[in-house]
């Protein structure tokens, strides 16, 4: 047997002719350092002005943000702070969503910093100046679904990501809660980040939490992260997530969710090991409670709850009522807390959540779906978007996805709120399509599409007041008057797409 | 069908937004309260309101009851007024003592329906909130061919008995079962008075299941949270709706024969028992148990 | 017929606040503040108008602010301010 020495004449000619080199023990030298001091630091975390000099960002661009932190939401203020400082103009910002909180984008838009925003949603002053026509293009609204595919095929392409984490290792190991003592925010899930993290050009991590490697289990994995800065806060803790999400007292919400409860508990649906959904208003919640009597009664278990998870999904998982929570969006505390210690509680990314062209995403799993809405119309066409004073005031959120995908989709809303119905002749602005509406439940009765005679047969054999939709409008009308139309002008403010990225309808300036 | 008045639900006269909605929590009467609940300033704006809505606001099959202000105050003929000509069902008199006092509310009702050209209509229940008026009961209960029932005001009783009242309900014994016998004998309705502590419902529901057995038809509340709770307590068990059904169908079936002997397994049955059975199948089609269309 | 400052009806949800004062001119002016303006705007000044006009009121000034009130509450706070505002009651003394 010859060593090694002797067969180097052989190794050279073999690496010549596979066009490689040959070993050399000397470019890699063993470092010795004790990899605890390694474990705290990275070439990766820079400010916040190097991460967005160093990250390539041109003017004209597209940076994307999350809403995980909610109104207590500081990133996306602090990032455009920044940009406009550092001079960019004609930014395209594409956030998950929008809040109250993002009313200084008005200022930033005004001074040509921001000139394109793609999100599921405005709120505030920013929808209201949006809404009478502060920008020239249009906002790009799309659902969540609908925007984790967007980013998945390359529609919506995002150059350089400014996603916040609760905490985050110096490489980038990144999480929506903290196991360190100096953990300053908890918001759970970090779902809407993660396709961002996954197919942006440059992720930025920023973080109030940079705590040493390996930040497992992770989120967002540092493989996808370029770098990571580090701020005094990412957001307003108190905003972000606060307790559990208090039990509504209004008789109201709690006449509709009992509603609501029925149409579950006899839509034919109800079977062990069913899936469900439900929003995070009152009535939603609400009907969780009496839908869990009725499971105790029953004894019938859900496999899995999906979307955004709440206290009372947590009670109800704890309690082995559902086996596994799917979470998108982690609604409290609560919630925040359980998808940290919990692996039955899993965190989901949006495209694996609710994309239409996802074969995987869990919305094609989903039984049945509790929705709210500000508008229905007599064809089941349903909006969330924009209030009946023509005003942007919502999220279009996974609200068509869930619908859509879903074997049984319930809306609940009262048929009138003060002096503004709900079930109207036409949908102010169109968000989710009648054809994937089910069931809708008012206080004054329960419409069942035509489309589902079985479910209405079912229904009315538990005794539910089943009502034909153009009644409750009549109701509506008789109580309240026939409402002037909308005095909207001729510019294009919103384009909504649909989840399949058709474009769905267009919201016009009012004012 | 006669009438269920398992609940008779409070609503404050100067709440607009509560008075639109309250029908909808399925309450069987609806008591608008132009009394307590309204400060005396606003008594006037109450009135219209109460007025306007009763007359505009589509209740439904929902028994329409209006507190009055007791007529010894400015108010009360103005109330009468107010809601007779907005098409009341019921006139629900406060710290009803006497007979006369009934009848001088009758005699109010009479001039304004007279006026209106609908003699009769006004239906009266008084509310016994003193010592005085459990001593009256009966003449109270028989004062008026309108009366339709008498309900109990335990607050206003209590303090006029020199006590309290305590989750057993000891203290109320006494007025609660004056106030049913008078109803009967009078054949009347008797109504329990509120329960107010909305964090104890179990106490709320050993009260209702209380004065169920003394004989009562239901219960004054103050939030729709209370109703789901009575309806239970006074939903019939299903042992007494089949004996029900059963005789209900010997009915038609002698009616189909033309005959008058009312027989269930070879067994003649009584008037009582008749009667019994109907409110049986009354309060189980309220309560969602049996459908119309299955005792046809 | 003599009108002085009055005002009836609260901001509550579905309430309006209606408040009369003596007229600056000949007519009916109403300031009218609502959630729900666009659309019911015209209806509720119609409902203000027609129930002054009933009550014999043809000079006023009606400042309302409306929180979303049914028609029939319109009605009732505007009766009810008109009736504080004259001292004249619509029901028998």
């Amino acid at each position: 047997m010859s060593n090694i020495k002797e067969r180097k004449a052989m190794v050279e000619t073999v690496a010549q002719k596979m066009g490689k080199s040959v070993f050399n023990e000397n470019v890699a030298p063993k470092v010795t350092t004790p990899r605890m001091e390694y474990q705290k630091e990275s070439s990766k975390v820079v400010s916040l002005q190097d991460a967005i000099r160093l990250s390539g960002l041109k003017d004209g661009m597209t940076i994307s943000f999350h809403h995980h932190f909610r109104g207590g939401d500081k990133v996306v203020n602090m990032v455009v702070d920044e940009l406009a400082k550092m001079g960019f103009k004609n930014l395209h910002v594409a956030a998950s969503s929008l809040q109250d909180v993002h009313k200084p984008l008005i200022e930033h838009i005004k001074n040509g910093v921001i000139t394109k925003i793609s999100t599921s949603g405005l709120r505030g002053e920013l929808a209201n100046e949006i809404s009478k026509g502060l920008m020239d293009e249009p906002v790009v609204f799309r659902s969540h679904g609908g925007r984790g595919s967007a980013i998945a095929t390359g529609e919506l392409h995002i150059d350089v990501a400014f996603l916040g984490a609760p905490s985050s290792d110096p490489l980038g190991n990144a999480c929506g809660y903290s196991r360190s003592e100096n953990a300053k925010s908890i918001c759970g899930s970090l779902g809407y980040a993660l396709p961002d993290a996954q197919y942006a050009d440059k992720v930025v991590i920023i973080t109030d939490d940079l705590v040493a490697y390996p930040n497992t289990p992770n989120s967002i994995s540092e493989r996808n992260v370029d770098f990571v800065v580090v701020v005094d806060s990412v957001g307003d803790s108190s905003k972000i997530a606060s307790g559990a999400i208090r039990d509504t007292k209004n008789p109201r919400d709690i006449l509709l969710a009992q509603l609501a409860a029925k149409v579950i508990i006899n839509s034919g649906y109800f079977k062990d090991g069913f899936s469900i959904q439900t929003g995070s208003g009152g009535a939603s919640l609400a009907a969780v409670k009496f839908i869990k009597d009725e499971m105790i009664k029953q004894n019938i278990k859900a496999s899995f709850a999906l979307g955004g998870i709440t206290s009372h999904m947590v009670q109800l998982h704890q309690e082995g009522l559902i086996e596994r929570l799917i979470d998108v969006q982690s609604f409290d505390k609560v919630a925040a807390e359980s998808i940290k210690t919990d692996p039955m509680h899993k965190e989901v990314s949006a495209n694996e959540y609710a994309s239409a062209d996802e074969c995987g995403s869990a919305t094609h799993y989903l039984d049945m779906v509790i929705l709210s809405a500000l508008e229905v119309d007599v064809n089941f066409n349903v909006n969330v978007l924009v209030g009946s004073d023509g005003i942007i005031r919502g999220a279009i959120g996974g609200h068509p996805d869930t619908a859509a995908d879903s074997a049984l989709s319930i809306i609940v809303c009262p048929l009138l709120r003060g002096r503004i119905p709900c079930v109207v002749d036409e949908v102010t602005t169109l968000i989710t399509p009648g054809s994937s509406i089910d069931v809708v439940v008012t206080e004054y009765g329960i419409a069942v599409n035509p489309r589902r005679p079985e479910i209405a047969q079912r229904l009315k054999e538990a005794g539910l007041k089943i009502v034909d939709i153009k009644e409750l409008k009549e109701k509506a009308d008789k109580m309240i008057g026939k409402a002037a139309p909308l005095p909207f002008k001729d510019k294009v403010v919103g384009v909504v797409m649909n989840r399949d990225g058709s474009v769905l309808d267009v919201i016009k300036n009012i004012g | 069908m006669q009438r269920l008045r398992r609940t008779m639900m409070f609503v404050p006269g100067n709440n607009p937004a509560m008075m639109q909605d309250a029908f909808l929590y399925g309450p069987d009467s609806i008591m608008l309260d132009l009394e307590d609940s309204v400060t005396m300033a606003e008594k006037d704006a109450a009135r219209l309101l109460v007025h306007n809505a009763l007359k505009t606001i589509d209740y439904g099959n929902t028994e329409m009851v209006v507190r009055i202000n007791p007529l010894n105050t400015p108010y009360g003929k103005k109330d009468i007024e107010a809601v007779v000509k907005a098409g009341v069902d019921v006139i629900r008199m406060p710290k009803t003592e006497t007979a006369d006092e009934v009848r001088e509310v009758e005699a109010e009702i009479e001039k304004v329906e007279k006026e209106l050209g609908c003699l009769g209509r006004t239906q009266i229940m008084a509310a016994i909130e003193s010592t005085l008026g459990v001593v009256n009961a009966y003449e109270i209960a028989i004062a008026s061919k309108r009366m339709m029932g008498i309900a109990l005001g335990a607050e206003d009783y209590c303090a006029n008995l020199k006590t309290q009242r305590s989750p057993e309900g000891n203290e109320l014994l006494l007025a609660r079962q004056t106030i049913v016998v008078a109803a009967r004998a009078a054949g009347i309705d008797a109504l329990d008075t509120v329960y107010s502590n909305l964090n104890d419902m179990e106490t709320f529901r050993k009260e209702v299941e209380l004065i169920k057995q003394l004989g009562f038809d239901g219960k004054s509340i103050i939030n729709p949270r209370q109703i789901e709770i009575v309806n239970e307590v006074f939903a019939p068990k299903q042992k007494d709706i089949e004996k029900a059904t059963a005789i209900i169908a010997a009915i038609k079936e002698a009616e189909k024969r033309g005959s008058g002997v009312i027989a269930v397994n070879g067994k003649m049955v009584d008037r009582p028992v008749v009667i019994r059975a109907q409110r049986t199948i009354n309060l189980a089609i309220a309560s969602g148990i049996l459908k119309e269309e299955d005792i046809l | 017929m003599n009108i002085n400052n009055a005002a009836a009806g609260t901001l509550e949800s579905g309430d309006i606040l209606v408040q009369i004062l003596p007229p600056d001119s000949k007519g009916l002016k109403i300031e009218l503040d609502s959630t729900v303006a666009y659309q019911f705007g015209d209806q509720i000044k119609k409902v203000i108008e027609e129930t002054l006009s009933n009550l014999g009121i043809s000079d006023a000034l009606v400042k309302a602010t409306d929180k979303g009130a049914l028609d029939c509450t319109i009605r009732a706070r505007v009766t009810a301010a008109v009736v504080r505002a004259t001292g004249k009651d619509v029901w028998k003394d």
